[in-house]
């Protein structure tokens, strides 16, 4: 994903767990939620945390999210939600909106 | 072989845990100093806050749990400063040996 | 504050009371600090400097901007568009980090909380408190807010959305609270009053316009 995705876009976290220092929280990975706001691109942590430059910079996104769609269990209101930043190598198409 | 996916232990979000006790404290002139430390190492880009965050999360869980939050970030920073080179493990060693004999003598 | 070590360059000053017995981590801490001012990579100014200015922070800022926002209706527009702008209108510097400020309606609550650290808007708010820094908080704002928001004594109705912020990456946020009914015509510093820390992380509503608070 190269090109800054358009808000409202359907996207889904990867369910990848590999090792090392990652600013995607487990509990999101894997689903799916729409864009919200394109926040500019940042250095990857994922090689900032040790000691490169974070290049290329990453498309950053605020994905928002259903509460029912990230915790099966959820007990609390229909439209609760969850936005969570997450950069772009770890979102991929979702096909179709949650 | 086990499918289940690596978690790591600061990764908690979701969780199982206790009631959040509205607990807070004023803090020690030490707390403050760490926090300088970072703030000024980062203001350098001696070192970034994501490798701050890599070394408080390589702490074993048992430690991240017990430590206090500046006591990860002076284990972190510490480390990270012996990581770069900018100063050593023995130069550390020694000083904490002579402060602790300058509290003593204090005391 | 007064009388930190680093003052008085080697001549330490005894620990103040709140400081407790010198742990093993205080003393890494000096001593880390120590070498480094030896090296000459910081001074004992710089981190004087460094100490004031984050004692200079604490909600007194972010309550400046809530209560620009209540009063100023343009103000609200261009701080809910671009947060790290409208902190500098007022003085405020965000440095590396970009504000984020979300919005509380009658529609929807927001909550913020940092699940893998404890990211915390510190240039408007100051240092965080430590619940907030806490395994339970961490754990189940994400997957129980309406629980966590109880503890606080914050009910939220069922038809409003709480909306929760995970602070995962570079952004930082801060709750606009909404605006306490019969504050009409106050002004700015009054309203400001209303205006708390907790209101502006998300776990409480701002104070209400007939709660007493302490006049300036």
């Amino acid at each position: 994903m190269s090109a800054p995705l358009a808000l409202g876009t359907a996207v889904r976290v990867r369910a990848a767990y590999p090792p090392g220092h990652i600013r995607t929280p487990f509990y999101v990975r894997g689903k799916r939620g729409r864009i919200v706001q394109y926040c500019g691109d940042f250095g990857n942590p994922e090689t900032l945390a040790y000691g490169h430059d974070g290049t290329p910079r990453q498309p950053l996104y605020r994905v928002h999210f259903a509460q029912s769609e990230v915790w099966p269990d959820y007990r609390g209101v229909g439209r609760d939600s969850l936005e969570v930043e997450i950069y772009s190598h770890w979102l991929e198409p979702a096909g179709d909106a949650p | 072989m086990s499918d289940t996916p690596l978690r790591r232990h600061h990764d908690m979000g979701g969780l199982p845990a206790g009631r959040v006790e509205r607990a807070d404290h004023v803090l020690a002139a030490w707390e403050k100093e760490v926090d300088a430390l970072l703030v000024l190492l980062s203001r350098q880009g001696i070192i970034r806050v994501d490798e701050l965050r890599r070394g408080i999360e390589a702490l074993p869980p048992d430690a991240y749990d017990r430590l206090g939050y500046y006591e990860r970030w002076i284990h972190s920073i510490t480390a990270a400063l012996v990581e770069k080179g900018v100063l050593t493990q023995a130069e550390v060693a020694d000083r904490v040996a002579t402060i602790a004999a300058r509290e003593e003598a204090e005391r | 504050m007064t009388g930190h070590p680093h003052d008085h360059g080697h001549a330490h000053a005894p620990a103040a009371a709140e400081d407790g017995p010198p742990s093993e981590y205080a003393r890494l801490g000096r001593a880390v600090r120590e070498i480094l001012v030896e090296k000459g990579i910081l001074s004992a100014a710089d981190v004087r400097r460094a100490i004031e200015a984050m004692d200079a922070r604490g909600p007194h800022l972010g309550a400046r901007m809530v209560a620009r926002a209540w009063h100023d209706l343009a103000y609200k527009a261009r701080l809910l568009a671009d947060g790290t702008a409208a902190a500098a209108e007022l003085g405020i510097e965000m440095g590396p980090t970009i504000l984020k400020v979300v919005e509380n309606t009658a529609a929807v609550h927001n909550l913020i909380v940092c699940t893998l650290c404890s990211c915390y808007p510190r240039m408007v708010l100051g240092i965080p408190p430590d619940w907030y820094k806490s395994r339970p908080y961490r754990s189940r704002a994400v997957h129980e807010p309406r629980s966590v928001l109880a503890e606080f004594g914050t009910v939220i109705p069922d038809d409003v959305e709480v909306r929760v912020h995970d602070s995962t990456a570079d952004l930082r946020y801060l709750v606009l609270p909404r605006r306490p009914a019969g504050t009409e015509g106050w002004s700015e510093a009054a309203l400001a009053s209303l205006v708390t820390r907790d209101s502006m992380i998300g776990v409480s509503l701002a104070r209400s316009a007939h709660e007493p608070v302490e006049t300036a």
